[in-house]
This record gives C-alpha cells, structure tokens and sequence, in this order.
C-alpha cells in the first residue's frame, strides 16, 4: 500500500476546511483565458482578435469582454470575409460587435484578389486563400498579436500548439522549432515583421465551450440548432442548397432537419442531421457523437492526415 | 437570437492536469489510449486514421502513440518529441493530460509539461523494474514540485501478475522516494494492455487493495494544493474605462497567484511599499466577498496609491521580500551552454527584468542527484543551480511554498526564445 495512507486523515480536515476554495473546471478555463487575454493586451502594441462568428470566436469575445470590463475591449476584431460564410452568422457577428462597441477589420478575399494579394487560379479554394488574405491583412495593418479559437483538442497539429505561438515574418509556425512555454509565464517578445498567434482558449475542449455559452446565455447563430434546409450529399457530407454552392450533376437536393456543428466557409461545411434544438441537447448529442466536429463536417480537414499541420506552417488560423 | 439559456453539467466538475513520461516501450501510449478510450474520448474518425496509418506502415496492431504523435516528424520517426496536450473527462472531472517524451535528450519538454501539472503520473515496466529513466522521471516532478506521484507498474500481465514484482518496486521506489519532495505517493500495478486496474479492477491481482488508476485520478485531493495562506496579487493591468459611465474606475485586474482576498484586507503594493485597503472585488460585473487562486480578478484599493503593471498587492504582515540575488534551480533549454557573466530576459510573474549570470554552483545529474561542482556551465537539457543578480528586485517567494511566485523564466535578449526555466531557492 502507498506509504502516504498514514496522513490520510489529516487531508480530509484539509478537504474540509478548503471546501470552499474550489473552482469548478470551467472557472478555471476562464481565470486562465482571461488572464491571457490580460497578458497580451499589457505586453503588445497592437492586438486584434480573428473573429469569424463561430462558436469558438464568440467564447473568446466573451472572455474579453469580461477580462477589461467595464472597460472596453482595447483591440479591435478581424474578420477574413471569404465571400462564402453563412449570412446567419455575419449577423451574429454584426450584433456582437455593435453590442460591445468595438471595431470591426474585415479582410474580404475578393478584395485581396483584385488587389492581386492571392492569386484566384481556378484550383486553390477559397479556404487556401484565407492564408495570404489573413497574413497581407495582419502586414497592412501592423498587427503583433492576433488572438485565435483554436483548440486543442480539435486536431492533433493543434494539440502541440502553444498558447503563444510564434509566427516569422512570412506568418510561417514551425511545429519543430516551438518555444517552450511554462506555467502561466507567457513569452511575447518578436522581432520587426514577425507576429504571434495566441491562443486563449487552447485548454477548452468542444463540451467546455458548450458549457460555458450555455452558462454565459450568449447570442450564437442559430445554424447550431436544429432547423430546416435543403441540402444534398457530397463526398459522405451533407451540405446546404445556395447558389454560392452551385450543385453537380448528380446531386439532389432535399429538406432535412439538421444543424451545423463547426461554422466555415459554405461550401466546405457540412451540417449534421439532428433535433437538437437546445444547448442542453447539442451536450446530449456531443457526448454521444462518434466523430470529431471537423471530421464529420469539414471539408478542409479531410485532404490528408497533416492537413491542419500544413496549413498552419503557411499562416492558417 | 437563439435561446442559449440552460443548465449545464460541466460547472460543476473540477479539473486534474497531469503529466506523464516514458517512452514507447513503457506502454505510456498504450495507458493513455485506454484511458481515452475507456473514458470514450477517442472519436471514431480519430481511431480510423490511427488504423489506416498502423495498416499502411504494416504493423499488425493498432499503434496508439500515433494519436498522441501529432506532427509529422514525429510519426516519421515513431517517437514524441514535444509536449502534447490530450483532455478527457469523466462525470465528476475533467483532465488534462500533457504527454511529454521520456528520453533524456528531452527532458526540457517533460519540465514544460510538469510546470502545471498537479500530478505526475511515471511508468515502469514490470519486468525490469526501476530504470535511470523511472528515477530521472521522478526527480524532475520533484523539482518542479508536482504534489502527487503515481508510479504505475504496467505490464504486470507479463510478470504473471506477481505481487513478489509489485512489493520489490514498490519498496525500492519508496526507498528512493525518501530523497525527493513527494508529498503523496500511490505505487499502482497494471496492465495497459489489458486494462488491468486502469479504469476496472483487475481480476488477476486480488492481493492489491488500493485504488484503480482512474479511481486515484478522479479522487485525488487537489484543492488545497494552492497556496490559501500567502495572499499575492501580480498586477497585470490596469482597467480605466474612461467613460460617462464609469469615470472614477480604477481597477487591477490579475490573476490571484496565492492566499485569500477579501475587501476590507489591509494590504501593501510591492515595490512601493504604500498601504492601502482593498475596498471591493470584482469578477466581471459582479461585486465578490472573496478571491482565491487561480482566480482571474479585479481588486480596487481605499486609497490613490501609484500601482501599476508589474506590482504585487499583498499583505501588510506577509509580504514577499523584493530580491535582486537571486538563487534558483535552472532547467536550460537550448543549445548555447548557460555560462556565467552572461546576460538575459527574466519574467517573473508580471514583471521584465534583466538578470545577470553570477555564477553557477553545481550542475545536478538527474539520473543519480550527484551534484558536480566542476563544471561551470549548464547544456542543453540539464539543471543546475544558479545564482543570478537582476535589474528590478523580484518579488518572490521560494518556489517549495508557491509555484506562482517562485518561477521566472529566462529570455535569450537577441533570438527572444525562452532558453530557460527557474524555481527559487529558499
């Protein structure tokens, strides 16, 4: 037996008399969150937070609304406009940013084509493009820190991702070349031209942040709930009927009542077929889901085995 | 909007960060797919890859490690090198896992991955007993002061589950232990492989009485590991809204690094050394009556005291005593030896400074804790003690009372790397 079963009293009355200084996991996640958030803001000259609309994106403008409150948020938000995202969740992203009063970047893709940024040659998806719009956005605009809702338990890249993590000046992460990151002592410094992607929500898990938009009672777009659409099947997904996703030959569209798990571009994200119309029966049905929200719903995700690791050495979110 | 309001089962759970080390042939892979996949954290796309990869590479199991392995060095090599973080949950508790590599030539990685750890979980295979690795893998949660150790004895299937194995390791383990700061100790024998006394308890080793792995890790007491009794508060901003609204706030917002604070509390702003009274708390928009690690706060003081980022609120009788002598344990971390008279970054809690390299008193060999006198400088990967002398006094606190406040990391001026990790003497 372990030697340690002798003092085994003595923890109790210790259990006993801290009873009350205990905080639950997701207090935790969010001391920790917040003080990251904290930790940038006083160390860099010009954050901004990438901000698409998604779940992931609106936990962490609630964690900084409430790591300056009543101050307000003292960066602005950047959204990488694709030409191709839901119009649900522009609106969402629309009330949140007039709800907070803070600014609002938009990169547009369009834009960067014209302007000759990216180089629309008829192959690369729009997915591809986001890289060089985000980055040329990130350049023009003298941006150090660019706060992401990557997690790390959503794709094993990610899984091995600091919280700082280092970007050169061609936005390029090298997974092998990581700066080790101990305690909660967060490592800033840059040279002229490179960045930092930061990552306050690394330790959050898909279920966490469930929880907390459930504890939060936040606004989310409602294409995470179950409702009606016409969809049709693509490579195993379903996706939704609109002429930003023109069909094949070959495909059929047909109502189903669905939702989407993960927000991406339209014509890369598939839905779910579900019923689940509350926070609490989307938990239900994560705790039962059999696969990964990206596997199941992500196009971008499915090319290869290190598909994730190779877009972020690019740039990716 | 849609309707997000709801009751949710997580706020209630409390949260295990442990680390882990060994290498392939310990089973560690193997332990922490089961716990994944008994606990059923391991998506079904997850393990298709994992299979279509075993298959492709032709071996004729499934290669758990391949989950843990995420890039794709790693997988070429069939090794872990860096610390990866792997989350799990079950009713009453959420982990987090970082699974860092076992060789000696990482051990950087296991100090990053047992910095946060609150248990550190060590592996030996049943059948050779304790190993240079095991006792170095103890030895480094011991410096970094991880509370609670589990020393799982795995592959027990192969030693015919013999309780005679079990006793020796356990015995020499304890003997060992006795060298190191290890407040708890649970030695546990398992077979990964089969799951023997992972999540179930084994049928095949009814002489064994104490917990399952899981059981320990889902009940291991954490809480009172903080500090409760030392109040520090590191200033990491200070929040002025500037608005109508709220013209006169002036807040410090930080993260409570150790003991109780409550308004009404008779404090002094270090380095200043003005006192002052902290006359509320808030946590967002709400007024508390009481703040407690690690929780991420906003503290307003009575009076109009000068505070700003890189302070430390604490109390007027039990303050930390600002140093610029500064005597550490330092883990070094890149390849340019640590030499004395050299010059570096610290940060400490919120707090830059400059520190120079007074001297180097011994270089610890972490496999026997031999402390070699001779070498006066410190290589990738090893540990030693180290004297430093800073530009701003450091407002700490022995690294053995409060991990918060006795760690400071070291920052190369010219590449901006971290080349290396500190825990205070005292």
């Amino acid at each position: 037996m372990s030697p340690c079963k002798a003092a085994h009293g003595t923890m109790l009355r210790m259990s006993q008399t801290h009873a009350d200084y205990r905080l639950s996991q997701l207090d935790q996640l969010e001391a920790e969150s917040i003080h990251i958030f904290r930790e940038v803001a006083a160390e860099f000259e010009k954050p901004v937070l990438m901000f698409s609309g998604g779940k992931d994106s609106i936990v962490m403008l609630r964690l900084a609304e409430k790591a300056f409150y009543p101050a307000k948020i003292p960066f602005p938000v950047l959204q990488v406009d694709t030409g191709l995202d839901f119009p649900e969740v522009l609106e969402t992203r629309d009330n949140w940013v007039n709800r907070l009063g803070v600014n609002l970047v938009v990169a547009s893709i369009d834009d960067a084509i014209a302007s000759g940024v990216v180089v629309d040659d008829g192959k690369t998806s729009r997915n591809r493009m986001q890289i060089g719009t985000l980055l040329n956005a990130i350049e023009e605009n003298g941006f150090t820190a660019a706060f992401g809702g990557g997690r790390r338990d959503e794709e094993k890249a990610r899984a091995k991702e600091r919280v700082y993590s280092h970007r050169d000046e061609f936005g390029q992460w090298d997974p092998k070349n990581q700066r080790p990151e101990l305690w909660s002592l967060y490592n800033g410094r840059l040279h002229e031209g490179e960045h930092m992607r930061i990552f306050p929500i690394s330790n959050w898990t898909e279920l966490d942040v469930w929880d907390y938009i459930g504890r939060e009672g936040i606004e989310i777009p409602n294409i995470y709930f179950s409702h009606q659409r016409r969809v049709f099947v693509r490579d195993g997904m379903l996706m939704s009927e609109t002429p930003l996703n023109p069909m094949r030959e070959g495909e059929v569209a047909e109502e189903r009542t669905v939702r989407f798990r993960t927000c991406g571009d339209i014509t890369l994200t598939g839905c779910v077929e579900s019923t689940a119309s509350t926070i609490d029966e989307i938990i239900e049905e994560i705790a039962v889901a059999k696969l990964t929200e990206r596997g199941a719903t992500r196009g971008d995700d499915r090319f290869s085995e290190a598909a994730m690791e190779d877009r972020k050495k690019e740039g990716y979110f | 909007m849609a309707d997000t309001t709801g009751t949710t089962k997580g706020t209630n759970m409390d949260l295990l960060r442990f680390a882990t080390a060994g290498s392939v042939d310990d089973g560690k892979s193997t332990l922490i797919g089961r716990l994944l996949l008994d606990s059923k954290s391991i998506f079904e796309d997850q393990l298709e890859a994992v299979e279509a990869t075993s298959t492709s590479k032709g071996y004729d199991y499934t290669d758990l490690a391949l989950l843990t392995d995420g890039l794709r060095s790693e997988r070429e090599q069939g090794i872990t090198i860096d610390v990866a973080y792997r989350y799990f949950a079950t009713p009453n508790r959420k982990f987090i896992i970082a699974d860092t590599p076992g060789h000696v030539q990482y051990t950087r990685n296991m100090v990053t991955g047992a910095s946060t750890a609150d248990l550190g979980l060590v592996l030996v295979d049943a059948r050779q007993g304790l190993t240079e690795q095991s006792r170095r893998h103890a030895v480094i949660l011991s410096l970094l002061r991880v509370p609670h150790l589990v020393l799982a004895v795995n592959k027990m299937d192969l030693v015919d589950f013999s309780e005679e194995i079990y006793e020796k390791i356990h015995a020499e383990f304890t003997q060992f232990a006795t060298k190191l700061n290890i407040p708890d100790l649970e030695v546990i024998p398992i077979s990964a492989l089969n799951g023997d006394n992972v999540v179930n308890r084994s049928e095949n080793m009814d002489w064994y009485s104490g917990p399952t792995l899981m059981h320990h890790l889902e009940h291991v007491h954490v809480a009172s590991d903080r500090d409760l009794i030392d109040a520090r508060f590191p200033v990491q901003f200070v929040v002025r809204p500037k608005s109508d609204e709220f013209h006169d706030y002036r807040g410090y917002a930080g993260q409570v690094a150790g003991g109780v604070l409550k308004p009404g509390d008779e404090v002094v702003v270090l380095p200043s050394g003005m006192t002052s009274k902290i006359s509320k708390i808030d946590l967002f928009d709400k007024e508390i009556t009481e703040a407690f690690p690690p929780m991420s706060v906003t503290v307003h003081l009575e009076d109009d005291v000068d505070v700003s980022r890189g302070d430390m609120i604490a109390r007027v009788k039990n303050a930390p005593e600002p140093l610029q002598d500064i005597d550490a344990m330092v883990c070094w971390m890149t390849t340019k030896p640590l030499q004395p008279r050299q010059k570096l970054a610290i940060k400490h809690t919120t707090r830059t400074g400059r520190a120079l390299v007074k001297d180097i008193q011994y270089r610890l060999d972490v496999n026997t804790l031999h402390r070699d006198q001779e070498t006066k400088e410190l290589g990738v990967n090893e540990i030693g003690r180290v004297q430093l002398r800073t530009t701003v006094p450091l407002l700490c606190d022995p690294y053995s009372k409060n991990r918060a406040t006795g760690s400071f990391i070291l920052i190369d001026e010219a590449t901006g790397v971290t080349v290396g990790a500190g825990m205070i003497n005292g």
